[in-house]
């Protein structure tokens, strides 16, 4: 029944506008308007052009500054105050631009809307006004480029020698943290010996490995620079830090990284934020599955003496599981002993 | 009747006059005419877009309204909703992918492309069809048949292709990784090496028939925008389909021969793979070499169909013609070496990343320079807004707004934090999606009257246009805001993070405004077919315009002019001109008979017009007394 009335009221609307168009036909046929040039609705049409640069400007305007808290992300790590100046010198540029040429595209269609008496002037080139938009374009985005090839080179550069090494794994569908350890070397790790104990594929003969120690979270110390090493062991994954302006693709079988310098501590964000829930978080930013939009992971910023007390608290994955240290040479076995009896 | 001599520009042969019996199958079916096939490419590609807009709704319902009910879409997608009335994860994922793939290839490349270089070329040039029919036909069937195969795909149980229409291994390798990387992805891959030679076999005819079959005095510098654009086109996509084809022939060899082009190292469904040496990086190299031209293989058609279209209805010349072409060269060639843009954050050498950025943002510049342009056409012109007119004004909105956001992405520094967000959706869908597809649209309003011989409803026209217009806005520019506070792209939901736990009433809305503006395409649809039969029947020259098309006959018949082939004497854009009577004229009207109107320059040429024409006579007449 319901279905049937909704059925009639859309055979309705659709009679009513069939009417509708039928007679502003024949009324268009009958006032000769469509033997002219140009109906009245060209007029219609220009001022419509300026109703909407009027109204689509005021809405633009409102929602980005009423929004604009919403959107703009807190920044958390150095490189990101810089990329955000970038972002937002990008934003004051080619807002003007925006404006500029909206503003010409839908005044002009007002302004010089058809008319019998007038004719348009026949201006066909003018080599002077081309070469000058080809140069000051040219010259402003070079400047757009030379400062952010300066920041890219910046970011992109080898990570300073004392920075925390952590290595972060993407899978379907989580991330998966390992610290080195005390003598802060990663291990080597070889997929094919990933197991249901190993989900690293830590390679534990090799002496480095010993002590690496895995996490739920990612801990890491504040104003002191980290270096991520990142990989997959699937498909593609990457791993996003929206708050540190941090994304590095996982690729499995090309180990990537990315070092950055945290600025803010969780504790001192929730204050920030007003938020007392808040959490740094890593999302997956590449499409790799069912569970692409659930591989978060939560990144916990602490000062650098509270780092260092939860770093030597952590235990090993062998001091967790002390089956993964069988079959392995007697001189790792040794490392691995003197370890386990030292807790 | 051979194609050969339907091409055949001799006048001693006037084959085109005679009787032709044609029956339905070689008429509508198997033609060989460039205006019917070109109607053939136009209403596949309708039929792809609305497909393509539906799969957009599907999703769109699922990001704006996450806790609807969606049982009452079970009749159409089956299993795919679960008992809760829940959109399954992986055929959201599906949805993505098949709604970027048949709007980028099957609408925007075959659709726009396809259609308009096919129907404008010889109409345009003065030729009386393409240089090969055959091969024509040849290239819409093999897109027919890889559009059935597609199409196929959507229906398996598994699900069609489901890794992102760039179908990035090893996701699109791994049967094990999503469903859809099984018997869906086969077949797109299948479809899309079909597609790729019907592109081919398209280009190389558009090629040739532009170097070769050009009328008497249609020199290069004579050409309409349209043809430049059209020309191009088909250049950037026969240099860069083969790599996209040499990619996915790699891709296949890797899911079906056990070798490692594309994989390395990989732990999945709790057993290693024993591929080792491979590079997903690669692929990414191989696609966007395609990927990244193919942007501008939808888009500069359509910036050649607003060219013609902004002169014709502002009266006046297009500014800067030559400033046109040089941008256009230059975009073309810039094309080709932009492409790692797209993987500054892929792990490739940042190095690399330095000087893909450089070479990006030099791309802005002809891109500028084009926007200029379409402005200082408008300046003190004579508008008229006719529904083609108002699409192309759109177009240029479109390619101003989301051009500006690619200066953003182009920069690498900027990009960390932008790459696959919603910005990155806002942006393309404005410059490459919308701007095209409007492009598209106008072109069809434009020549419906030579395609149809009846005009279309110009106020339908316009509510169509303004509905679109503002739609497409309400749906892409929010989009942005989304994408700088982080959301990833290709997201079912974004619940499961705080940063992103926020904006579902920006996402509502968007959602409604897409529907809004999905539904609004039914006015055209309506439009186009009701005035196809019933429309008003158009004149000669509706929009009193100057190029070729226009002077032949209302519904031009096969060899498209019944006499001679005019001869051409002048550029396509003397609108308005100085002295004239009419305010245009048209391309066929000798530079001697407009004295009034000639610039200097032109004077001088008109000698030179009057010894040739004078030969050109008397070949005639030898030619008469010979026969």
């Amino acid at each position: 029944m319901y279905g049937f009335l909704i059925g009639v009221g859309v055979l309705l609307i659709f009679s009513i506008i069939w009417m509708v168009y039928r007679i502003q036909t024949l009324v268009s046929v009958v006032k000769g308007s469509d033997k002219k040039i140009a109906s009245g609705s060209n007029k219609v049409n220009a001022i419509l052009f300026i109703v909407f640069l009027v109204a689509g400007g005021a809405l633009m305007f409102w929602y980005s500054i009423k929004e604009f808290d919403n959107y703009q992300l807190p920044i958390a790590s150095e490189h990101g105050v810089i990329t955000d100046s970038l972002f937002w010198w990008s934003m004051g540029v080619t807002g003007i631009v925006f404006l500029i040429t909206h503003i010409l595209l839908f005044i002009f269609p007002y302004k010089y809307q058809y008319s019998e008496k007038r004719k348009a002037s026949f201006y066909p080139d003018n080599n002077k006004l081309e070469v000058i938009w080809t140069i000051v374009p040219a010259i402003v985005l070079a400047g757009l480029v030379i400062s952010g090839w300066v920041a890219w080179s910046d970011i992109t550069a080898p990570a300073p020698e004392n920075a925390h090494t952590i290595e972060i794994m993407g899978y379907q569908f989580a991330w998966e943290v390992r610290y080195p350890g005390k003598d802060n070397v990663l291990g080597d790790y070889d997929y094919r010996l990933i197991t249901a104990t190993n989900s690293h594929g830590i390679d534990f003969s090799d002496k480095n490995s010993v002590d690496d120690f895995p996490s739920p979270v990612v801990v890491i110390p504040k104003g002191e620079p980290v270096l991520f090493k990142i990989r997959a062991r699937d498909v593609l994954h990457s791993v996003f830090a929206p708050h540190m302006r941090l994304k590095m693709d996982a690729v499995p079988g090309m180990p990537t990284r990315f070092w950055f310098v945290p600025t803010k501590t969780t504790a001192e964000m929730r204050e920030e934020t007003g938020n007392p829930d808040f959490n740094y978080e890593i999302a997956c930013t590449e499409i790799c599955g069912r569970g692409h939009f659930s591989m978060r992971k939560v990144i916990e910023v602490v000062e650098p003496e509270a780092y260092q007390k939860w770093y030597a608290e952590q235990r090993s994955f062998i001091q967790m599981n002390p089956a993964l240290a069988s079959g392995v040479s007697a001189e790792v076995k040794e490392v691995a002993e003197v370890q386990l009896t030292e807790k | 009747m051979s194609t050969a001599s339907v091409a055949n520009h001799d006048a001693a042969h006037d084959h085109h006059d005679h009787e032709h019996h044609d029956n339905f199958v070689t008429k509508y079916i198997f033609s060989q005419d460039h205006k019917m096939i070109a109607k053939q490419y136009l209403v596949t590609g309708m039929f792809w877009a609305l497909i393509g807009g539906l799969l957009s709704i599907l999703f769109r319902l699922q990001l704006g309204f996450p806790e609807m009910d969606m049982s009452f879409l079970r009749p159409i997608l089956g299993g795919w909703i679960d008992e809760a009335g829940k959109l399954d994860p992986t055929f959201y994922l599906a949805l993505v992918t098949m709604h970027g793939t048949i709007m980028v290839f099957f609408v925007l490349t075959a659709g726009l492309s396809g259609t308009f270089s096919n129907f404008l070329i010889p109409l345009q040039i003065g030729a009386r069809d393409m240089a090969s029919g055959f091969m024509n036909m040849l290239s819409y069937w093999l897109f027919f048949l890889s559009g059935v195969i597609m199409f196929i795909s959507l229906f398996l149980k598994t699900g069609p292709a489901a890794g992102g229409w760039v179908v990035y291994p090893p996701l699109s390798a791994l049967e094990q990784a999503i469903p859809g990387s099984g018997l869906g992805m086969t077949l797109w891959l299948v479809a899309m090496t079909f597609f790729i030679a019907s592109s081919l076999m398209g280009g190389i005819n558009y090629i040739t028939t532009v170097i070769n079959l050009r009328t008497k005095g249609m020199s290069f510098s004579k050409l309409p925008l349209t043809i430049w654009a059209f020309f191009l086109t088909a250049v950037i996509g026969l240099l860069s389909f083969p790599v996209l084809f040499a990619a996915a022939l790699l891709l296949v060899f890797d899911r079906s021969f056990g070798t490692s082009f594309y994989l390395s190292d990989i732990y999945i469904g709790g057993e290693a793979l024993p591929n080792t040496g491979g590079s997903p990086v690669l692929y990414q190299h191989l696609f966007w070499f395609l990927g990244h031209p193919e942007v501008y293989i939808v888009l500069l058609p359509a910036l050649g169909i607003t060219s013609e279209v902004i002169a014709t209805n502002s009266r006046k010349p297009i500014f800067g013609y030559k400033a046109m072409i040089i941008s256009l060269l230059g975009i073309t060639v810039l094309s080709f070496v932009v492409w790692a843009h797209h993987m500054f954050v892929s792990g490739m050498n940042p190095f690399l990343g330095s000087i893909f950025m450089f070479l990006t943002l030099i791309i802005a510049v002809p891109s500028a320079v084009k926007v200029f342009n379409y402005l200082t056409t408008l300046w003190r012109g004579n508008l008229i807004f006719t529904p083609a007119m108002l699409f192309s004004i759109g177009l240029v909105s479109f390619f101003i707004s989301g051009g500006l956001t690619g200066i953003f992405l182009g920069n690498s520094a900027i990009d960390i934090q932008l790459h696959d967000t919603y910005f990155v959706v806002a942006h393309f869908h404005l410059v490459m999606g919308s701007a095209s597809f409007f492009g598209m649209i106008a072109g069809v309003y434009h020549w419906f009257p030579k395609m149809f011989g009846r005009m279309m409803d110009a106020k339908l026209g316009y509510i169509h246009f303004w509905i679109t217009f503002v739609g497409v806005y309400m749906v892409f520019f929010p989009m942005h805001y989304i994408g700088i506070a982080g959301f990833p792209r290709r997201y079912y939901s974004w619940t499961n993070f705080e940063f992103a736990n926020m904006y579902t009433d920006l996402n509502m809305f968007v959602s409604v405004a897409a529907i809004i503006t999905f539904s609004a395409q039914f006015i055209f649809l309506f439009n186009f077919f009701y005035s196809m039969y019933k429309g008003r029947k158009a004149t000669l020259n509706p929009w009193r315009s100057n190029t070729l098309e226009w002077t032949t006959p209302v519904e031009p018949g096969h060899g498209n002019w019944p006499g001679e082939i005019p001869a051409v004497y002048r550029w396509p854009y003397d609108y308005s001109k100085p002295g004239a009577e009419e305010d245009f004229i048209p391309q066929t009207v000798p530079l001697s008979a407009t004295p009034e109107s000639n610039l200097p320059h032109e004077q001088e040429l008109v000698k030179v017009e009057l010894e040739i024409m004078k030969e050109e006579e008397e070949v005639l007449v030898s030619n008469e007394t010979s026969h």
